[in-house]
């Protein structure tokens, strides 16, 4: 039998706000333990929540990105259950009226489009932090991470393969750093995701029984994961089993997920409405005002990278994968217009391949904007090679020469001959070297032609430019 | 909607509550009361009212984004039955 594998995501991504969703602390990450957590995050007796307008204003932003409904009221929710991380004994989030309601964001996988429809963002606080080891029979508990504001995104079950999952939360983590509500830092917990995978038989429209997969925390676990959990479910089906609604956890060094607690037992989180929060009313003059503010979004910059400057879908998404790297981008291309093609071949060949290796990211790119437009315009205006370009790249992110592309050249005598009367004198000798080559190539040999190519530029030192060097030749060889 | 002890009991289990006999005895009598209260109100007809979510007819104000809070973790740790490297200590407790 032919399988289909369902898949929802919901994303909790850390707000970049100063502090905490409903307490002054800092949220600030790697200090040492409890030293940000004051009386409303102890839940000491009669402390009350004060939302902070920070969080809710990110959470607005992302639900005007994605096109969704802002709810107005929203309403704050407890969610009750038992963890000693949880000193209230429950956290504030939402349930019934959730800030953010609809709204999808599109994905590309290869040149193919595809809509993932949200469900609902809603906003809620972490928990603390518990240490099981190192204390004998206790745990010691870290209060600083309670409170931090996170926004859970929710999808529908829209997704059909691990890579339509992968594209989705690679998507999503592009647009909450490019509207800057979340700084998507996945090793230091900022943006987790938990995958929702059911199976059905091909061509079924009821879903199958899910199993929810928690903290994924890289983009490859999320891929593995998914992989393992349809196969094991699959398996289940094909030997006559049947699934069983639970939560289940990745673990990275077995590549498995294994089974946390299932559905029927379950806590019971008893809903309601928190009586110390009243209804969160949102002007709509706020949220135009936000509106205006928000960035050309990437999806919006990537089909105009395609219609404006003629860029294929795969340049259009990887340039619009960070704002940075667009904007990098676009301050490249303002100084050589017209030269869209061989500034993002540039950026997403040579730039990026030195930041990997270096570790870093564009913002720290040695090479500015304006240093890269005056190389590149060294190419297209033919004075170098592309090959000898990139001699002076390596240069110019060495910091040699104040990395001016000009002086580099010169320095290193890089230059193109393009002199039509040096490179004739060059051809011409070439020519009279090789006699045996000249007479294949009339008797119809095309390879012969490439060797004489070769061997002018051999001769030049590889400094010709071969475009003319082409030239010249077929016009000596015509004659 | 009639109750048993045993729902009792599974519902006290659910939300971590330690229930003796007697107390679940006493509890099934308690709820029990609650339950015709809810049966009556549910007579009344509420299909045209909003539901609120708040007692008080008034809305959430919001505070700027500014830390206003200092570390005061000895103070807030002095009065902890224990603690130690900075950390609350409390039975151990893993899921």
């Amino acid at each position: 039998m032919q399988w289909e594998i369902v898949i929802g995501i919901e994303t909790h991504a850390q707000l970049t706000t100063q502090s905490k969703i409903f307490s002054g602390s800092s949220i600030a990450y790697g200090a040492k333990p409890n030293t940000q957590a004051n009386t409303v995050d102890l839940a000491l007796p009669g402390v009350l929540p004060v939302l902070n307008k920070g969080a809710v204003e990110r959470a607005i932003k992302l639900g005007l990105s994605v096109g969704a409904k802002i709810n107005s009221p929203s309403i704050f929710a407890r969610k009750n259950y038992f963890y000693p991380d949880l000193p209230k004994g429950y956290q504030i989030s939402q349930y019934e009226l959730p800030i953010v309601e609809g709204g999808c964001i599109k994905i590309q996988t290869g040149e193919t489009e595809k809509t993932i429809h949200l469900t609902r963002a809603h906003l809620e606080e972490d928990a603390g932090k518990s240490l099981h080891e190192d204390f004998q029979g206790m745990s010691g508990i870290d209060l600083n991470r309670a409170g931090t504001p996170l926004l859970e995104i929710v999808t529908e079950p829209d997704m059909r393969s691990s890579t339509e999952a992968v594209v989705y939360a690679k998507t999503l983590h592009s647009l909450v750093r490019w509207i800057g509500i979340c700084d998507g830092n996945m090793q230091e917990g900022s943006f987790r995701c938990d995958a929702n995978v059911s199976v059905r038989p091909k061509g079924s429209e009821t879903l199958g029984t899910r199993c929810e997969i928690k903290n994924l925390n890289s983009f490859r676990f999320l891929e593995k994961a998914i992989d393992f959990e349809a196969r094991r479910q699959i398996e289940i089906l094909e030997d006559g089993g049947s699934i069983r609604q639970e939560t289940r956890l990745y673990d990275a060094n077995k590549d498995e997920t294994r089974s946390m607690r299932s559905k029927e037992d379950a806590n019971d989180y008893r809903y309601f409405p928190d009586p110390d929060l009243l209804p969160l009313e949102i002007a709509e003059s706020w949220v135009n005002q936000l509106n205006d503010a928000l960035p050309e979004l990437p999806e919006a910059r990537r089909s105009r990278y395609m219609t404006d400057f003629g860029l294929s879908a795969y340049d259009a998404t990887v340039l619009t994968s960070a704002r940075e790297i667009a904007e990098y981008f676009e301050n490249t291309l303002e100084r050589l217009p017209g030269q869209a093609k061989l500034c993002a071949n540039w950026i997403m060949g040579e730039i990026s391949g030195r930041l990997n290796k270096d570790d870093t990211e564009i913002t720290a790119c040695p090479i500015s904007p304006t240093q890269l437009a005056a190389l590149l315009s060294r190419i297209s205006d033919g004075t170098i090679s592309g090959k000898a370009a990139k001699i002076v790249f390596e240069s110019m992110w060495n910091g040699e020469l104040d990395q001016n592309a000009d002086a580099i050249i010169e320095a290193k005598g890089l230059k193109q001959i393009s002199d039509d009367g040096a490179i004739e004198k060059m051809v011409d000798e070439v020519l009279a070297a090789n006699a045996q080559q000249v007479a294949d190539y009339r008797n119809g040999k095309e390879k012969a032609f490439n060797s004489l190519v070769g061997q002018v530029m051999k001769a030049t030192k590889g400094k010709a430019n071969p475009m003319q060097v082409n030239e010249i030749l077929k016009k000596k060889l015509q004659t | 909607m009639t109750l048993s002890v045993n729902d009792v009991k599974r519902i006290a289990d659910l939300a971590c509550i330690e229930t003796s006999e007697s107390e679940a005895q006493a509890t099934l009598g308690q709820l029990a009361d609650i339950f015709k209260l809810i049966e009556t109100m549910q007579v009344v007809d509420t299909s045209s009212v909003e539901p609120m979510s708040h007692a008080q007819d008034v809305v959430q104000r919001l505070r700027e984004d500014k830390i206003t809070e200092s570390d005061q973790r000895d103070l807030y740790q002095s009065v902890a039955p224990q603690t130690e490297a900075g950390l609350y200590l409390v039975p151990k407790v893993i899921e």
